[in-house]
């Protein structure tokens, strides 16, 4: 076979394998596009946008070698500071964060408890009331969502941090997590730390917890995501500005006639940037977590 | 509550402690109590979360559900809620639309991810870099996609008009298009299209578009996951045997993937038909009424939530909710049937 001839039989192959490259990328392109336009527009100006300008000055070099008198960089976040000022965004994010951070750590707090006596310990009517947790997975949120608020009315905890962060502090998904990983945990570990003079907490906290590291930081970071990214509960339970986490006020500035869009686009991505950022970070936990479980924000 | 709830979990060890043998050591006996009310001190905080916001509430929302009930309890009807949302087309027109949305959204999200995931896994260079990518829209919250893609079918000045007036066609009115998409499409080619056969409006098929775009990517991973545990000796053994590439795919990737596949379709028929954020706002920010152009976004979700919290119909709405849970429970059902007899398992 001469050279020729031996690269003329790879080629279907290389064709396939361009083609396969080549559809892959299109969807991906899709998949960015609307954050590229997203990125494009919000560093647009008013008459840019009036007059379609596809490329904005504030992405030409020649607009910063001209004018070195310009401030360049104010330019280019123009549209950002004027959205950041528009709207509380600072007390948006904060409250967010609190909101995400305390259900998160509640979560975690109450799921390791519950994970390792379902796990762990002997009682009465555990499979029974494990099957039970689990069926709370079905209950749909439209219809626990109506007496719910009338719950949080009673208690007169309408516009306050509690009502978002209270009733989602316990969640099936992460006690049925950390049960399967703390099972794994040998027992003769855990007669070892009993002949140590160990209890259970102690085991818990010790021993049970450092070895599962990666099953927490899964169900911290997705109760965190599930929190951070939550509208239609905060939606009803909110009634003042302040209380407002970042996604019910991004809403209402979105819905507000008179914003203009490349405003929007700018707090659209100011609002997008810290979840980036934290799964670029924790990608691996993200994937695996909803490889593992199935589990749905 | 801690203190309240130590008393309930002690005395459900002391009837515990009753049922276990007696003639056993004392001490025995001891440690067995103590791991019993161990065991409900450490399930008692999620179990009190649990039961006072997910399982009181279905009792209490059935209790509602038979009420006329407005900000306050107002008067028994029995089940007169339930038989006034099986007489109310506006009810029966939000199912139809919420059906259109399911049919529009989860075959394509599946079909098109079980392509993506099996091209990524043929030992593609990057593939963390395409799944990263693929898996981003999922990540990013509902409003802030959601506002951007508001911006892309924006009416005037939306990149997507922009794009068909590039290539010479009329623009689009998008989320306010109450016109169904066969009628779009077939009033452009010159076709008249009959009212029963306008299928979804060009709103709802825009909010479909963004639902698909926002989910593949989670479908992916969960692909790559399922395709990841399928032997690869059998893709070898096959291949021995003269296999095409079409026939392994067919003959053993479909078959072993099909739990998988079904555990998608099940749950995303579930996601779907309680969709409510994605769609909520799309609509209610595009500058109109919620459920966009002539209703043909109000999905039963949306209409639901609007007589909820619109219109405080509490009790109404509560009636419809439990009628949507019962819909979809019998789907899900009717689907473990069906599928029993496709999911292959190993």
């Amino acid at each position: 076979m001469t050279a020729r001839e031996r690269l003329m039989a790879r080629l279907p192959r290389r064709i396939s394998r361009g083609l396969l490259y080549v559809v892959l990328t299109a969807g991906a392109v899709t998949s960015l596009a609307p954050f590229i336009w997203m990125t494009l527009t919000s560093v647009k100006s008013y008459r840019e946008m009036a007059t379609r300008v596809l490329w904005p000055a504030s992405l030409r070099l020649s607009t910063y070698s001209i004018a070195p008198g310009q401030r360049p960089i104010a330019h280019l976040f123009y549209n950002y500071v004027q959205a950041w000022n528009a709207a509380p965004f600072a007390r948006y994010f904060a409250n967010s964060f609190f909101i995400a951070g305390c259900t998160a750590v509640g979560v975690l707090i109450t799921s390791t408890l519950a994970a390792y006596a379902f796990a762990r310990l002997n009682f009465y009517g555990k499979n029974v009331i494990f099957v039970v947790f689990l069926a709370t997975m079905m209950i749909p949120f439209e219809i626990t969502m109506i007496p719910n608020f009338i719950t949080i009315s009673n208690l007169k905890w309408v516009n306050t941090y509690q009502a978002m962060i209270i009733p989602w502090i316990a969640s099936v998904f992460g006690i049925f997590l950390l049960r399967q990983f703390f099972a794994t945990i040998p027992q003769d570990l855990y007669d070892a730390a009993v002949l140590d003079g160990c209890g259970h907490f102690r085991f818990l906290t010790q021993v049970v917890l450092p070895l599962s590291r990666p099953a927490l930081i899964s169900v911290g970071l997705f109760n965190f995501l599930g929190s951070w990214n939550a509208f239609t509960w905060p939606l009803i339970v909110t009634r003042e500005e302040k209380m407002y986490p970042i996604q019910v006020g991004l809403r209402y500035f979105v819905t507000e006639s008179g914003t203009d869009t490349q405003e929007l686009m700018a707090a659209a991505a100011i609002t997008i940037l810290p979840l980036v950022i934290l799964y670029f970070f924790a990608q691996k936990q993200f994937i695996e977590g909803i490889s593992t479980t199935g589990l749905k924000g | 509550m801690r203190a309240r709830g130590g008393k309930g979990a002690s005395m459900s060890g002391r009837q515990v402690s009753l049922g276990i043998e007696r003639g056993l050591f004392a001490s025995w006996r001891g440690r067995r109590l103590k791991e019993n009310l161990l065991g409900y001190l450490y399930i008692l905080p999620a179990t009190i979360v649990l039961t006072a916001f997910h399982f009181l509430p279905v009792g209490y929302a059935f209790y509602i559900s038979l009420h006329k009930w407005k900000v306050k309890k107002v008067a028994f009807l029995g089940l007169a809620n339930y038989s006034q949302a099986l007489a109310d087309s506006r009810f029966w027109k939000s199912l139809v639309v919420t059906v259109y949305y399911v049919i529009g959204t989860v075959p394509f999200t599946i079909t098109l991810s079980l392509i993506i995931a099996y091209l990524l896994f043929q030992k593609i260079k990057g593939l963390s870099i395409y799944r990263t990518i693929y898996f981003l829209p999922y990540i990013t919250s509902t409003v802030a996609s959601a506002a951007v893609w508001l911006w892309i079918f924006n009416p005037r000045h939306g990149p997507l008009n922009q794009l068909l007036e590039l290539v010479g066609l009329s623009p689009q009115r998008w989320l306010n298009e109450p016109r169904g998409i066969i009628k779009v499409v077939g009033g452009a080619l010159g076709f008249t299209v009959p009212q029963w056969a306008e299928g979804p409006s060009l709103a709802l098929v825009g909010i479909m578009v963004f639902a698909i775009w926002r989910y593949v990517g989670y479908d992916v991973v969960i692909f790559l996951a399922g395709l990841g545990n399928i032997p690869y000796q059998l893709y070898e053994a096959a291949k021995i045997d003269g296999a095409g590439r079409w026939q392994l795919f067919r003959r053993i990737t479909l078959p072993l993937l099909s739990p998988t596949i079904f555990f998608l379709v099940v749950m995303s028929v579930i996601w779907s038909f309680r969709a409510f954020a994605d769609i909520y706002i799309m609509t209610a920010a595009s500058g109109q009424q919620l459920g966009g152009p002539l209703y043909t976004t109000t999905t039963a979700t949306i209409y639901i939530f609007d007589q909820f919290y619109g219109r405080l119909n509490i009790g109404y709405a509560s009636s419809m909710a439990f009628i949507l849970f019962w819909i979809t429970l019998v789907l899900t059902i009717i689907q473990n049937r069906f599928g029993e007899r496709f999911v292959f398992y190993t």
